[in-house]
């Protein structure tokens, strides 16, 4: 089968705040994103063949937030659009496909979160069994508190080399009092703001509008059981499968970027992934500086394409997580030149 | 590059009002369960599952389908959650056949849902959102005002709505999956029932259910292994899905653009010059009754104003010129997330020919359509029974 070439030709997101004063639904930080991809690409949002978006009702606090999202876009006339409730990874997944089908030339992929509009580690935990585990409300952090905790019983990783995920001085980021034991601040992703938006497009389209396209050379994604007592927590198996089926057994990086929002979460990724020790994980910071909820996924995607787009790397990965300790993962392969 | 793809096979639960002896995990295992008896596989050979559903405040669980993974079948597989309004069941029939289409998988299992005794939907579809007017009135109260603008521009009569309340709950007496069965219901009972919002009528209103529906999506070494069973399959012949903004100036909400668009589109993708004469049967969304002849003119099987004539001299009767929801449509069954899926799930069994007693005879290209928000959001598909060429 001839496979399309499809390629990331523009990133962008809005900036990482602890808290927005725009609504719920993103239009303030999603505006300001799509005007830069139009300017940085010569087009108008009458190029973009289809539209995907990533967004949460739960995190807005009402149904249908990715409604009034479209105002972003001034969608008149009509447009060919879909959503998914999950990270936009997984948004920009569904365009992928679209591209793939021939159904498209362009897409263009929006995320949004606006994480400060609750308290987001119970917001989470809505996430859980609604029977067994949710009436306990144990919020985000203490299940990855739960993840972490195992890692450490079963000498998987030390509290030192999670506070060297994190970066900076480790002895005083060790004297630090925990949060949610074993996790110190360092170890958890902040509260963030945000929205991000990447534009796709296949062959010579994508050769048109960006001198570097970053081809998708590989993509995929998986999913385990969420029964925290039922898995394995510091193993990723859906992260294993999903980069086998990505990499195709080929993991030499000029860098990566993991969506790991708890510090010990990174090292199950590299892991997972088979990372080699020398490979530069989160240039970016990663989620640990700044994780909007919905789009953090995406933009991990942007910043390794980035890296491509600007001729300082040749082969990148990226990957993304949706729900609680890692259940469900992305995994993407960016390459500068098409195969 | 695009592949052939085909409905293998469909499942449905039973839509009642409320399923208390099974929650939202056994509910939809049901609707997968005879999805997969249906085509003959088991859950071990589906490559990757869809899911969609409405609004996750209506069960009250944040994106379910994470505890729900293993119910669903899709541990250690790829599972996309679509969510696009009342459109998501149709969104998430495209977004599965597009992934064969896409060469990416040979089976893929696409699951809708929702089970609305768990909350009450139509209030849920009316919380306030910055700067958009409230209606805090339902769904009901948002449309009722389209429909007497329908009536006005077209001078239909009034009994227009009535009749086809009775045509789609008398089909839905036929369906034993239905939630409302009603065999004797009337022109004149619809007309005696209570006025909820003028001009809808109780008896012209969905109802609120609880449901799930499933269908497997293969690729054509897929489709011919279960031909070679001696089964039909319903080949894809095209796909399409629109979406306007809410609120714009000039905006027509009673036969919107994006609804025109996307039918355009999907006429065009499955090489469709005249749908009232080539297509056999219609699914089409249909929560008020008289959402009938107004999606008629705008699907393009009427011309603007004579949508209404069609359902007049009984057309979209089963034996007319376009039957319409035969299997009794939203107007019978409603589970929100899982009723565009239910259309698409029921125009493919017409055209594979397990539409049991309201089966239409010899139909051969089948349409099925879905709307959502503010008839804002359109997902449509045409399946025949013969592989496109």
């Amino acid at each position: 089968m001839s496979t399309p070439e499809i390629a990331v030709v523009g990133f962008a997101h809005a900036p990482h705040v602890p808290e927005t004063f725009g609504t719920t639904n993103g239009v303030e930080m999603l505006v300001p994103c799509f005007q830069q991809l139009y300017a940085d690409l010569g087009i108008t949002k009458t190029d973009i063949d289809f539209w995907c978006s990533g967004s949460s009702d739960y995190l807005a606090g009402r149904a249908f937030s990715f409604i009034s999202a479209v105002d972003a876009i001034g969608a008149v006339p009509p447009i060919n659009e879909s959503h998914v409730e999950m990270d936009a990874a997984w948004a920009l997944y569904e365009a992928w496909v679209k591209l793939l089908s021939g159904q498209a030339q362009t897409a263009l992929v929006y995320g949004f979160g606006k994480s400060s509009a609750g308290t987001l580690r119970q917001v989470l935990s809505r996430q859980l069994d609604p029977y067994l585990v949710g009436p306990l409300w144990p919020d985000a952090v203490s299940v990855a508190g739960l993840q972490a905790r195992a890692g450490l019983d079963a000498g998987r990783w030390t509290e030192r080399e999670m506070a060297a995920v994190a970066g900076g001085d480790i002895e005083s980021l060790l004297a630090e009092p925990y949060v949610a034991d074993p996790l110190r601040a360092h170890d958890i992703a902040p509260i963030t703001d945000g929205a991000a938006a990447i534009v796709l497009a296949v062959g010579d389209r994508a050769r048109e509008l960006c001198e570097r396209p970053a081809w998708i050379t590989g993509i995929a994604h998986n999913i385990d059981a969420q029964a925290l007592g039922g898995r394995d927590l510091t193993r990723s198996p859906s992260t294993t499968r999903a980069a086998a089926a990505a990499t195709r057994g080929e993991t030499s990086f000029d860098l990566a970027e993991l969506h790991a929002p708890f510090s010990h979460q990174q090292l199950i990724l590299a892991e997972a992934i088979g990372l080699s020790p020398e490979t530069p994980v989160n240039p970016s910071g990663g989620a640990l500086a700044g994780n909007p909820m919905f789009a953090a996924g995406l933009e991990r995607i942007g910043n390794a394409a980035t890296a491509i787009i600007s001729g300082t790397a040749d082969r990148t990965l990226a990957h993304a997580t949706s729900g609680p300790a890692l259940q469900q993962n992305l995994v993407a392969v960016l390459e500068s030149e098409a195969r | 590059m695009s592949f052939p793809a085909a409905v293998l096979g469909t499942g449905q639960t039973h839509h009642v009002t409320k399923r208390a002896d099974v929650s939202m995990a056994g509910m939809c295992r049901e609707a997968i369960d005879r999805a997969l008896e249906d085509s003959g596989l088991t859950i071990d050979e589906i490559d990757a599952v869809v899911v969609g559903k409405a609004p996750d405040f209506f069960e009250g669980v944040m994106m379910p389908e994470l505890y729900l993974a293993e119910a669903l079948g899709a541990i250690g597989k790829p599972l996309l959650r679509v969510h696009t309004a009342g459109s998501v069941g149709g969104s998430t029939g495209v977004v599965a056949a597009n992934l064969v289409q896409a060469g990416v998988h040979g089976k893929v299992l696409a699951i809708a849902w929702e089970k609305q005794s768990e909350s009450n939907a139509m209030w849920a579809l009316s919380i306030p959102v910055p700067f958009t007017m409230p209606v805090g009135a339902g769904a009901g109260g948002y449309f009722a005002p389209h429909v007497r603008s329908y009536i006005r521009r077209s001078n239909a009569p009034m009994h227009i709505g009535a009749m086809v309340a009775v045509k789609d709950r008398r089909n839905g007496a036929k369906n034993p999956l239905a939630h409302l069965h009603q065999p004797d219901i009337t022109l004149e009972s619809v007309l005696a029932s209570q006025m909820l919002w003028d001009p809808i009528r109780f008896d012209e209103t969905c109802p609120s259910s609880d449901g799930a529906c499933a269908l497997v999506i293969g690729n054509a070494e897929a489709a011919a292994a279960v031909e070679a069973q001696g089964k039909k399959v319903a080949w894809v012949h095209g796909t399409a899905m629109r979406t306007e903004p809410t609120t714009f100036s000039g905006r027509d909400q009673v036969n919107p653009q994006a609804g025109r668009d996307a039918a355009a589109a999907l006429w065009k993708a499955a090489g469709i010059t005249d749908p009232l004469e080539e297509i056999d049967v219609a699914e089409i969304y249909v929560p008020f009754s008289w959402f009938e002849p107004m999606w008629l003119e705008n699907l393009g099987f009427a011309a603007e104003g004579d949508g209404w004539k069609l359902t007049d001299k009984g057309e979209t009767e089963i034996g007319g010129r376009i039957p319409v929801n035969p299997s009794g449509g939203v107007l019978s069954s409603n589970p929100i997330g899982a009723s565009g899926l239910i259309r698409f799930a029921e125009a493919a069994k017409q055209v594979m020919g397990r539409a049991g007693a309201y089966q239409v005879e010899n139909a051969r290209k089948a349409m099925g359509h879905a709307y959502g928000g503010g008839s804002q959001y359109f997902s449509m598909w045409v399946v025949g029974s013969e592989r496109p060429e």
